[in-house]
């Protein structure tokens, strides 16, 4: 038996456990499986934005040498729709909620319409990837384009062409959330009203790895094992077998093994991974598919494409009386998985921000386009809310010529442990958020930077300062909650603690990590609690085989709803152990208490039981408690009773080019509550992404589309840009701690914050050194250097 | 048609008869079977498939396997020597330069010929050199942490 370790791991930045797979080359992803036998899928896909199918002739394909089979959608006899699992028209008793959704069908293999460049619309299988890319060249589709409408706005203009004949308009709901009559009022009211146009543009999420899967039907078993890039391998599963395939569940083994990112971009069920499943089924054999990046960037569902009106109304002396939010979002052509639920309440619930606000009213129109679906992308709805309030308090700023960090500090919301119930549906778990904001001003040093920057400008260079006091809501989420607000699915999650004769621990997790580091975080936790070390403990994800059930990863989830289910697994492991331990001890199980890897009289740590010598008696048990059962294994599932809302402070400085419009960013400091933090080192690393991701967002990425033919311009890594390391600084993270009260460990969730303060910081950033010019606000992201040029050029022009 | 190929890849040589159109990277991790080496793009943006061909760090993506015959190459699966990792490996473990890992075999591999060619190398310099080289995870901050890790601990060269 090892000794026991004192050292608490809880907190510590300990060297991922899983890194040194990946560093030698040994990591192993999708498209890195091979199987006996295997054969290879190339997908047809529409060239045309929107276009009937007259006809597919598959004859020359199915003749070209190596070719197994070539299907069609007709072909796909009995499969059903991709589901949305998300109704908005089971959203009940949410005051102001609208009840509106048109699910439109969203078939694996298209074959009346195709309604995105890229849509697919037949598979050629093959012997050889070769053979499947060369084959697929020769199926002849007979195509009559039809007009096509990709831009938000003009969805709904009148002649736009219809997408579905079940969404006139081009309509897929109408959603609103708050209170009208009492926003007016605040308006009404109002000293000082700020209105903008705030357009925050379609990305692309861009994970390195592109998605792939590997399906193999065993004919001798009828089992189907689906290797796939998802976050959420049972969700997978599940989609596909109750809805769309009709297949039976507990013959489906899904695997989601070394997953290269997600970004939220593998959460969702795909046209491909379900045609290679069941092509599978009927040629009895394995196929996989692997995306190009030219496929990710046609098929990933993107993510963001909000255009918005915000009104702001203000009282002289800076309060925040009211805001108003009218949203038109963008879906793309079909409803992805979860589509529904991000413009609606993963958006318009965050838009009270970290602020005390008099009254909120948001109203969405989700609209459908000829453009590749739109689903969550890292931060989902809440980076949206958050650029849309950062952006208007700063532009309140403006209007009342009040300073930025003095405007956010009069509208905190106190400090509170608890609850804070917003006007927007969500109640806040715990906040101090003035607290995160101190920190970052005197890490910064705000004043000495005004100082500077008015000297600069004195010599005509322009610095700017944007600051970011966002909040967000993740670790998702109560099912009960989510259930009223329309999802078709529970977001518990499962822990399975398995502890093995010899003393080892394999802990099976529902969560999925794609970068995250579930098999350092959460050993840690599990070696800590237990008081073993790490190495005695082995994290299992990703495998439906494996794990009872899971929700996956997304919403910075894992470590506080996955984590917990652990925890409490760990405790029902430690409650029967005592018994264990106090039969051995001939003591009363009330007087046992578990410390340093052993199970002892309460204060006597002579008198006591090793975790080893436990789990050994759990399976031989001779001399065991009467009535308990043998072994040593429990499984839990978590259900979370609320959200949990981190928040922070972050603020960076740019320095604009006047002559090209080039913009610098000089420094970026972050300041982020994530409750307590069981990793730092991990925790910074997601921080630093997120952070890349939303400076992107914000300066550089941009998926455009082309207005008349519908065609996606934006569709290599040519053309998309993609932040590069010498396009980002170096980041200055701290942190606050405000531990949550929802979850025994109160961790909150860290994955996503990066991202969402970023980017209004960096917006901000630019706005302040253009205020020379009398620049108060810039519509459109990103902000390149030429449209940072032109709106220089423009507001010259004004003056 | 086929036309033969010969390599000499992480010490070992191949040969293998391949069509010509064929490129080294696929050549490498399907006809070989080293899956170390990624493919992230179509476009030769993304690196993830940089590995060291007589010397050079190249995109492997961007070379048919045939124009790779008589060539010596170093893949991912090749750097540790003795169950040793090099120092670039190390540095990537030690400062947390990867989360997904999969664009880590490339970054690596660039780094591999960058520290020859810049031992020292400024951060301004370690970020132009990434240009080949995207990652979606870190943000860039820990690799060029990595990076200069590796440059303080590797052997003293000529």
């Amino acid at each position: 038996m090892a000794p026991a370790t004192a050292e608490r791991l809880f907190g510590k930045s300990i060297k991922r456990r899983e890194d040194p797979r990946f560093i030698t080359g040994r990591g192993s992803y999708v498209d890195d499986l091979k199987i006996p036998g295997m054969t290879y899928a190339a997908f047809v896909r529409s060239p045309h934005a929107h276009a009937r199918i007259r006809r597919i002739d598959t004859a020359a394909a199915k003749a070209h040498p190596g070719v197994v089979a070539v299907f069609t959608g007709s072909d796909m006899k009995g499969v059903n729709s991709l589901p949305c699992g998300w109704d908005l028209r089971k959203a009940k008793n949410v005051p102001g909620v609208v009840q509106d959704l048109a699910i439109v069908p969203h078939m694996p293999l298209t074959s009346d319409v195709a309604r995105h460049v890229g849509d697919p619309v037949a598979v050629v299988i093959a012997d050889s990837q070769e053979a499947a890319t060369d084959a697929a060249e020769k199926v002849r589709v007979d195509w009559e384009p039809l007009p096509s409408v990709t831009a938000t706005e003009k969805a709904s203009a009148s002649g736009a062409a219809t997408i579905h004949a079940d969404a006139p308009g081009n309509v897929a709901f109408k959603w609103a959330l708050g209170d009208a009559a009492a926003t007016d009022a605040a308006f009404k009211n109002a000293d000082v009203t700020v209105k903008k146009r705030i357009v925050n543009q379609r990305l692309v999420a861009n994970a390195m790895e592109p998605r792939a899967c590997v399906a193999r039907f065993d004919p001798a078993t009828g089992e189907l094992t689906l290797w796939v890039t998802s976050q959420n391998p049972h969700v997978h599963r599940l989609l596909m077998c109750a809805f769309v395939l009709g297949i039976p569940e507990h013959k489906v083994r899904v695997i989601a093994p070394d997953v290269g990112g997600g970004f939220g971009s593998k959460i969702f069920l795909y046209n491909e991974e379900v045609v290679c499943s069941w092509a599978s089924r009927q040629l009895q054999r394995p196929i996989r598919w692997t995306a190009s990046r030219r496929e990710a960037y046609q098929t990933d569902a993107h993510g963001r494409d909000h255009v918005t009106e915000g009104e702001l109304a203000l009282s002289r002396d800076g309060k925040i009386l009211g805001l108003r939010v009218k949203t038109v979002a963008n879906l793309g052509a079909y409803l992805s998985t979860f589509a529904p639920a991000v413009p609606t309440f993963l958006y318009g619930t965050l838009l009270n921000g970290v602020y005390t606000i008099g009254a909120i009213h948001v109203e969405v129109t989700g609209v459908f386009t000829n453009t590749t679906a739109v689903d969550a992308y890292r931060g989902a709805g809440r980076p949206e809310a958050c650029y849309v309030v950062e952006r208007m308090v700063d532009a309140g700023a403006r209007a009342l010529n009040m300073d930025v960090a003095d405007l956010r500090r009069k509208n905190f919301i106190p400090k509170f442990a608890g609850a804070f119930q917003t006007l927007v549906a969500v109640t806040y778990d715990s906040g101090n958020y003035a607290a995160a904001l101190d920190k970052l001003l005197q890490i910064f040093d705000y004043k000495k930077f005004r100082t500077e920057q008015a000297e600069a400008r004195k010599q005509g260079k322009l610095l700017g300062v944007g600051f970011s006091t966002y909040i967000e809501a993740c670790s998702i989420a109560p099912s009960k909650v989510v259930g009223a607000l329309g999802a078709g699915a529970g977001l518990y999650e499962s822990g399975k603690v398995r502890v093995h004769p010899t003393g080892m621990v394999t802990v099976y997790t529902g969560s999925h990590s794609h970068g995250q580091g579930h098999e350092t975080t959460f050993a840690q936790l599990v070696a800590d609690d237990l008081g073993i070390p790490m190495e005695q403990i082995e994290i299992v994800h990703g495998d439906t085989g494996a794990i009872p059930f899971g929700m996956g990863t997304y919403g910075s989830r894992s470590a506080s709803v996955g984590g917990t289910a652990i925890q409490m697994s760990l405790d029902k492991i430690k409650e029967k152990g005592k018994r264990i331990a106090a039969h051995l001890l001939e003591a009363s199980p009330k007087d046992m208490e578990y410390a340093n890897g052993q199970f002892q009289v309460k204060g006597v740590p002579s008198k006591a039981v090793p975790f080893g010598a436990v789990a050994l008696t759990a399976y031989i048990p001779h001399n065991y408690p009467e009535g308990l059962e043998p072994g040593l294994e429990e499984t839990s599932f978590y259900d979370p009773s609320n959200f949990c809302f981190p928040f922070g402070a972050h603020a960076c400085v740019v320095e604009v080019d006047a002559d090209t419009g080039k913009v610098k960013l000089l420094r970026y400091v972050a300041v982020d509550d994530v409750g307590n933090v069981i990793n730092p080192m991990i925790v910074d690393g997601m921080v630093h992404g997120g952070i890349a991701q939303g400076v992107g967002q914000a300066l550089w990425e941009g998926a455009v589309y082309d207005g008349e033919s519908g065609q996606l311009m934006t569709g290599s890594m040519m053309d998309y840009a993609m932040p590069k390391a010498d396009m980002l600084p170096n980041y200055e993270t701290d942190r606050t701690v405000t531990p949550t009260p929802v979850n025994p460990l109160g961790v909150k969730g860290a994955g996503e914050t990066g991202t969402i303060a970023a980017t209004p910081a960096v917006v901000n950033a630019v706005v302040d050194a253009l205020a020379p010019f009398g620049v108060d606000h810039i519509e459109t992201m990103p902000l390149t250097a030429e449209r940072v040029w032109k709106t220089i050029q423009a507001a010259k022009a004004r003056r | 048609m086929k036309l033969p190929v010969k390599v000499t890849i992480n010490g070992q040589s191949y040969s293998h008869e391949v069509e010509p159109r064929l490129l080294l990277v696929h050549y490498i991790r399907e006809v070989v079977g080293l899956t170390g080496t990624h493919v992230g793009c179509d476009t030769s943006q993304c690196g993830a498939c940089v590995i060291i061909m007589n010397g050079m760090a190249v995109k492997s993506c961007t070379l048919f396997a045939v124009q790779a015959d008589g060539a010596t190459i170093t893949t991912i699966e090749g750097l540790a020597k003795n169950g040793d990792l090099h120092p670039i490996q190390q540095g990537f473990w030690e400062k947390h330069g990867l989360q997904c890992g999969f664009c880590t075999p490339g970054m690596i591999m660039t780094a591999y010929q960058m520290l020859e060619r810049y031992p020292n190398p400024s951060e301004e310099q370690i970020r132009h050199q990434l240009e080949g080289n995207l990652c979606r995870c870190t943000g860039y901050h820990n690799i060029v942490k990595a990076i200069q890790w590796a440059a303080e601990h590797m052997p003293a060269r000529k």
